[in-house]
């Protein structure tokens, strides 16, 4: 069957219809769970939700899904209750209280359940189905329930969204305005897992987190502001539901939960890797950029610097140029490395063959060249002198991760840090004006300002 | 017989649980152990399909590898600026649906059932006998788990200081020259070893109740590392007997009343501890209040 005629069957329109759903709303409420911390919150609820819809069982006796959908949201409150109260009243942190609240409610759910079994009242099918969920099973009254359900949620989210953002980036801030943050922070966890029990029936408890986490978490890849974010995250949610959907039907006997889970993963993983600001791709084409500046600006100064000192010893045998061996012994770099910064630097028109130069393999600056190396030889040795006396320029407020120092500087500052510079010999020698001139006059003040 | 079969694996299950929950909690992983209880399961099955059988050395090879796999992986996420409860929670969801759909793939080679890699059934191991020589030599379940319990207890006594130091101050650790990462994985794959081995008997849920409930319950119990280790084992076989006895008196899942039996005995100590009880506690402050009163 392809995916047109699929399409046609109401059946089908109604799985669709209830994954997008639970896609959306737990996309957009695993925003705030992820950015609070809580991501694993979901997990917990859905397992603790098991001996809610057990115990709904036994007391009315019939399988409406409204009743379990009720014991579960019970259950998930009490559990919540649960951690609260074991990580403020006693030393264990945490993870291992959600650790100890989820298994213990699902050991609980378990023996309710074999004691539904084995008790052997009635017809009790469906409530396994809980476990590992069955969207095929989907029907109209479901996602009726569903669409009210999620609209409520989305509405509210919507409506107390500034409130929510307050509480996930500074809830002390907020307390501080006077916002009841106790409150929110317990309305959160109830949308929480209002949205992991409807999700319970497509999904299941084991998977129902995935929802919460994976789409939230992809799209933190993609924007920096959270209003996108949950609006990505709810996308993301509901395409995972889509494809999960569709995959499902063209096999045969391939559960749709875990399908679902698997396209959110699968986002998530091109995310990681391809996302423009944040991806690994990304970082690593940065790192390897930057790694080739650093060698180029290393290149350019012990070029930089080999001339310098020939000159102060000899200032008439100008322009020879310097062999990739002596600038690789310099800078201590590999000789190959260093060949390859040449030609690019070459490219850049900072470098050129020298022209008279004994042997073919030797290089010297052109007039650009030389400018910009005095400007980065100059800038790296004001650093120099910034952090061998950093006690002496702390009032300046210089921001250690830019690179340039001078633009940081004030006028007098920068006078200063020149004579400081001088005062230990480090002044760059070398520009275009004394290139062919006499030795440079070297000023004879000593001692440490 | 039967019922002290079941007991013994029950026992088992607990006490190396409780060995490695100990640290685990400690080193604030315990949701690392439920997400490697559940990522075992591709390996569990990779493992089925491979081998054609369900002899333990394969799945305890296969799942083993996927133990390790999940803290690599979850690792990785973290270097790659994920926070950590999302990279577990993503890891283990993921792992855990291929499993699934492995599992319902290959339903007619694969003689596994889904709800029993949830929670398990204990009070099938001993039909489950290993033969050898022509002999009975009890459950197989039994073998696998006391060899499991054996080689974590051997590996945590042999570098019990390495541990500790690791639990309590892995930086420290690293300054003193102790492999951390090493030990790490050395922890996780006893982890992902126990959980395989106790796989058939409690399943992957109970599994994490054994690893965290009692040694938390320990934890609430004494301040010495050693003592919380035989605390947690002793806390596990006491919960594993009456569990059992709570089980055939509900006529219902054995592993699943071990586990409420677990959480019960927690709750005793979170209430009762004699240092960090809240009952205790209120008591003190009570007392306190009371004696400033008479003083003045």
């Amino acid at each position: 069957m392809n995916v047109w005629q699929l399409l046609q069957d109401p059946n089908t329109q109604w799985v669709l219809a209830g994954c997008i759903l639970l896609g959306v709303s737990s996309g957009v409420l695993g925003c705030f769970a992820f950015l609070r911390g809580r991501s694993l919150m979901g997990d917990a609820l859905a397992h603790a939700a098991l001996p809610g819809v057990c115990l709904a069982y036994i007391v009315s006796g019939s399988k409406s899904i409204g009743l379990f959908l009720i014991g579960a949201a019970i259950a998930g409150l009490i559990a919540s209750y649960c951690i609260a109260m074991i990580t403020k009243h006693s030393r264990i942190k945490e993870d291992s209280a959600l650790a100890i609240v989820l298994s213990v409610f699902f050991g609980f759910g378990i023996v309710l359940l074999t004691y539904i079994q084995h008790s052997n009242q009635g017809n009790q099918s469906g409530l396994d189905k809980f476990l590992f969920g069955q969207a095929a099973s989907l029907v109209g009254d479901d996602v009726v329930a569903m669409i009210v359900v999620s609209a409520t949620l989305l509405l509210l989210t919507t409506l107390l969204f500034k409130e929510f953002k307050l509480l996930v980036f500074d809830s002390g801030f907020g307390r501080g305005l006077g916002y009841p943050m106790e409150l929110l922070d317990g309305l959160l966890m109830l949308l929480l897992l209002v949205s992991v029990v409807i999700g319970l029936q497509a999904v299941g408890v084991v998977l129902v987190a995935a929802m919460l986490i994976a789409p939230a978490v992809t799209a933190r890849y993609w924007t920096e502001k959270l209003g996108i974010m949950v609006v990505l995250s709810g996308c993301f949610g509901a395409l995972s539901g889509v494809l999960g959907t569709l995959f499902s039907t063209q096999a045969e006997n391939l559960p749709t939960g875990p399908v679902i889970v698997l396209a959110a993963t699968c986002f998530f993983l091109f995310s990681l890797v391809f996302s423009p600001s944040r991806g690994i791709l990304f970082r690593f084409i940065s790192f390897l950029k930057l790694r080739q500046k650093v060698l180029q600006d290393d290149v350019l100064q012990a070029l930089y610097e080999r001339m310098e000192s020939d000159h102060a010893q000899m200032p008439y045998q100008l322009r020879r140029g310097y062999t990739v061996e002596s600038l690789a012994a310099k800078s201590g770099k590999r000789a190959a490395s260093v060949q390859q910064a040449l030609s690019a630097l070459h490219r850049l028109g900072l470098v050129e063959p020298a022209a008279s130069s004994p042997t073919a393999d030797s290089w010297t600056f052109t007039s650009a060249g030389l400018k910009a190396a005095y400007e980065l030889v100059l800038n790296r040795r004001l650093w120099d002198v910034y952090l061998m006396n950093e006690h002496h320029y702390q009032s300046l407020s210089i921001d250690l991760n830019q690179e340039a120092l001078t633009t940081q500087l004030s006028p007098s500052d920068l006078e200063e840090m020149l004579h400081h510079l001088e005062s230990y010999n480090l002044t760059p020698k070398l520009t275009e004006n004394n290139m062919y001139a006499g030795q440079l006059q070297t000023s004879k003040q000593g001692g440490i300002s | 017989m039967n019922s002290f079969w079941v007991i013994l694996t029950g026992a088992l299950v607990a006490s190396s649980c409780g060995l490695l929950g100990c640290f685990l909690i400690l080193r604030r992983m315990a949701m690392l152990g439920d997400a490697i209880s559940h990522a075992v399961l591709p390996g569990i099955v990779i493992a089925f399909l491979w081998s054609g059988s369900r002899e333990t050395l394969p799945m305890l090879l296969g799942a083993g590898a996927l133990g390790l796999l999940t803290v690599f992986l979850v690792q990785l996420l973290h270097q790659n600026g994920v926070k950590s409860d999302a990279a577990i929670g993503v890891t283990f969801t993921a792992l855990f649906s291929i499993g699934v759909i492995l599992v319902s793939q290959y339903t007619q080679q694969v003689d596994l059932d889904l709800d029993c890699v949830l929670y398990g059934e204990i009070a099938y191991v001993p039909w489950d006998t290993w033969e050898w020589a022509g002999m009975d030599m009890g459950p197989r379940a039994v073998w696998g788990l006391g060899g499991v319990f054996l080689l974590s207890l051997l590996l945590i006594s042999l570098f019990y200081k390495q541990f500790k130091v690791c639990a309590f101050d892995p930086a420290m650790a690293a300054a003193v020259g102790i492999p951390v990462v090493l030990f790490h994985y050395l922890l996780m794959g006893l982890v992902s070893l126990t959980t395989v081995a106790s796989f058939e008997s409690v399943g992957a849920i109970l599994v994490v109740a054994m690893l965290v409930v009692p040694a938390a319950t320990a934890y609430l119990l004494t301040d010495k590392l050693h003592v919380m280790l035989i605390y947690s084992v002793i806390i596990g076989i006491i919960s594993s007997v009456l569990g059992y006895a709570l089980a055939t008196w509900l006529d219902s899942s054995i592993a699943g009343a071990i586990t409420t039996v677990t959480g019960l005995l927690f709750l005793l100590a979170f209430l009762f501890s004699p240092r960090y009880g809240l009952v205790v506690r209120a008591w003190h402050r009570r007392t306190m209040r009371w004696d400033q009163q008479t003083n003045l």
